[in-house]
């Protein structure tokens, strides 16, 4: 009893020693940088944020969700020192500057042993809504087509709607996945399956030796090098957003965020880095 | 009669603990209904069952379609594992060789620790393409089933076995003076006596069943709808949760507190029922 005791009051001394610790930086001044937008932008935001602030101690960088266009519309008004946007500027919006700090783009991906190599816009958008339901009306097998759709949320989703004209509540999926890996495992898994995941990875998985095949859109192939020179139609622009040229700390971070250091975080995400 | 001091140090502990303990389920509580407070202000709870579908970026929160599918799953995985787990226990409790019942419990105790992640992926590697030649696409109301079944059939196993374990042995001694046979005395005497028992074990299961995640996620298909038959993709509450939890924001996330709300009030009806059920006949 008593050694539990002597325990019992360590713990709470290493403790209050370790919280005490934690408050004394509080005393030099600390610089906060607010960014606010697009949650397919946010959780790359937040990783190079932990850097820059691993290499800037004096700074907190705050990461706050609310879609493009808050982001957008908090740098005009400056609520955030850095708007986040997964897309770029629209014309009424050119007042503002733009700094793009990776591109997103997504495969659509299909089993190896689909003898199907190539869907035009028009037949994916009818296989997702329903209106083709066998592989044999767009020249493949006698068999009804597996549709993989992605959660609510995702940005995946977000792109792939927007691109094909397409509204979710039109979707008639046969199965609902969450991140990509489970959609490369379900079409793997599934020789009549379509599905769409980011091209990182699934060009990274492909070349892993995982029986998908990614096809490609309006002629071109879908790859990580077409994302990257902007030519494969389904991918989009990650920008930071800023109202005036960017001074200080929200200069050193845009320029952070833009440079090959955080390359490692922005493949993680499964986003493409832009050629620098 | 008076306690001794530490006699009395040891109950304000254990008080404290208890307490501790109530108060942490009344906090989710609390922290469940606060979260889910923004989208209930504007939302009628009506709207939760009569709204057409659920997207709710779109702003339509039909939550009973998931709801059937947590209850369905969880109904047929007790169906199943029930019967599975009771013969199990009584294989090592009354007919197996003491030697052979030691190494097979060993093995039971094995299954339970298995994280349910490593179920799921077993099941959407292997089961489901087995199940989608049958009937395509293989994720299904009947693969989350016979995942869940098995997940929870160590836990039916082990506890109606404990509660077998726990039948006196007079009563056994008793029955078998009396000239019983050895299925007259498991199935006059050493069940009944373990009633209580083996249903707090299969109610502890279904929790398990109704709380399960990342397994049925993977291969039960995550379809929205009201499942028709064994093979329908469906979504389950859980599964709701974790699919869309990561990137939800304003009153989709609060929806998604509404399914946990929806979850944890299913959960106090099957506690309240297994409470009443292992209490009804007090015979001592």
């Amino acid at each position: 009893m008593k050694k539990l005791g002597i325990v019992v009051a360590l713990i709470v001394l290493i403790g209050a020693v370790w919280g005490f610790l934690r408050t004394k930086p509080d005393d030099t001044k600390i610089e906060k940088l607010v960014l606010t937008g697009s949650s397919t932008v946010a959780p790359l935001a937040a990783e190079i944020g932990k850097r820059f602030e691993s290499l800037h101690n004096n700074v907190r960088v705050d990461v706050q969700t609310g879609g493009s266009s808050r982001g957008v519309s908090d740098a005009r008004a400056g609520l955030a020192d850095i708007g986040m946007a997964s897309r770029a500027l629209k014309d009424d919006e050119k007042d503002l500057l733009s700094f793009t700090v990776a591109l997103d783009g997504i495969s659509i991906i299909l089993n190896k042993a689909n003898p199907v190599e190539v869907l035009n816009k028009q037949q994916i958008i009818d296989i997702y809504a329903g209106k083709i339901i066998s592989w044999k009306e767009v020249g493949g097998n006698d068999a009804p087509i597996t549709v993989v759709n992605k959660a609510e949320g995702r940005s995946t989703l977000e792109l792939f709607l927007h691109y094909f004209g397409l509204k979710n509540t039109d979707i008639k999926p046969q199965v609902v996945i969450g991140d990509n890996q489970q959609g490369i495992k379900t079409v793997v898994g599934n020789p009549d399956a379509i599905g769409y995941v980011s091209v990182g990875t699934a060009e990274y998985e492909a070349g892993q030796g995982a029986a998908i095949k990614l096809l490609p859109l309006e002629g071109i192939a879908a790859s990580v090098e077409n994302v990257r020179s902007r030519s494969f139609p389904l991918s989009r622009p990650l920008n930071l957003v800023t109202r005036a040229e960017p001074v200080g700390i929200a200069k050193d971070f845009i320029e952070f965020a833009s440079s090959t250091q955080v390359n490692d975080l922005i493949e993680a995400q499964y986003f493409v880095p832009i050629p620098r | 009669m008076s306690l001794s001091r530490a006699d009395r140090q040891l109950v304000t502990l254990l008080r404290g603990c208890a307490l501790l303990a109530a108060a942490i389920v009344l906090l989710i509580l609390l922290f469940l209904v606060k979260e889910s407070w923004p989208v209930l202000r504007h939302v009628a709870l009506t709207r939760f069952v009569s709204d057409a579908s659920w997207h709710p970026m779109d702003g339509l929160y039909k939550l009973t379609p998931m709801l059937s599918a947590t209850l369905y799953s969880t109904l047929g995985a007790v169906l199943l594992a029930t019967p599975l787990g009771i013969a199990s226990a009584l294989f090592s409790r009354y007919y197996a060789p003491s030697l052979l019942a030691g190494c097979y419990r060993r093995l039971i105790e094995l299954l339970a620790g298995i994280p349910s992640v490593v179920y799921g992926f077993w099941g959407l590697i292997t089961l489901v393409p087995l199940i989608g030649r049958l009937h395509p696409p293989g994720v299904s109301l009947l693969t989350g089933i016979l995942v869940l079944t098995l997940m929870i059939l160590p836990t039916v196993a082990l506890t109606v076995d404990a509660a077998l374990a726990a039948v006196p042995i007079a009563y056994l001694r008793g029955a078998a003076a009396l000239g019983l046979s050895r299925w007259g005395l498991i199935s006059g005497v050493a069940l009944p006596a373990a009633r209580s028992g083996i249903i707090a074990g299969i109610m502890l299961a279904a929790g398990r069943a109704i709380g399960e995640t990342m397994a049925v996620l993977m291969v039960a298909g995550n379809v929205v709808q009201q499942p028709l038959g064994l093979f329908d993709s469906v979504r389950t509450l859980t599964s709701n949760i974790a699919l869309e939890m990561a990137y939800a924001t304003g009153d989709h996330r609060a929806a998604l507190f509404v399914s946990g709300l929806a979850l944890m009030s299913t959960l106090l009806v099957v506690v309240g029922t297994a409470e009443l059920l292992s209490r009804e006949p007090q015979h001592d």
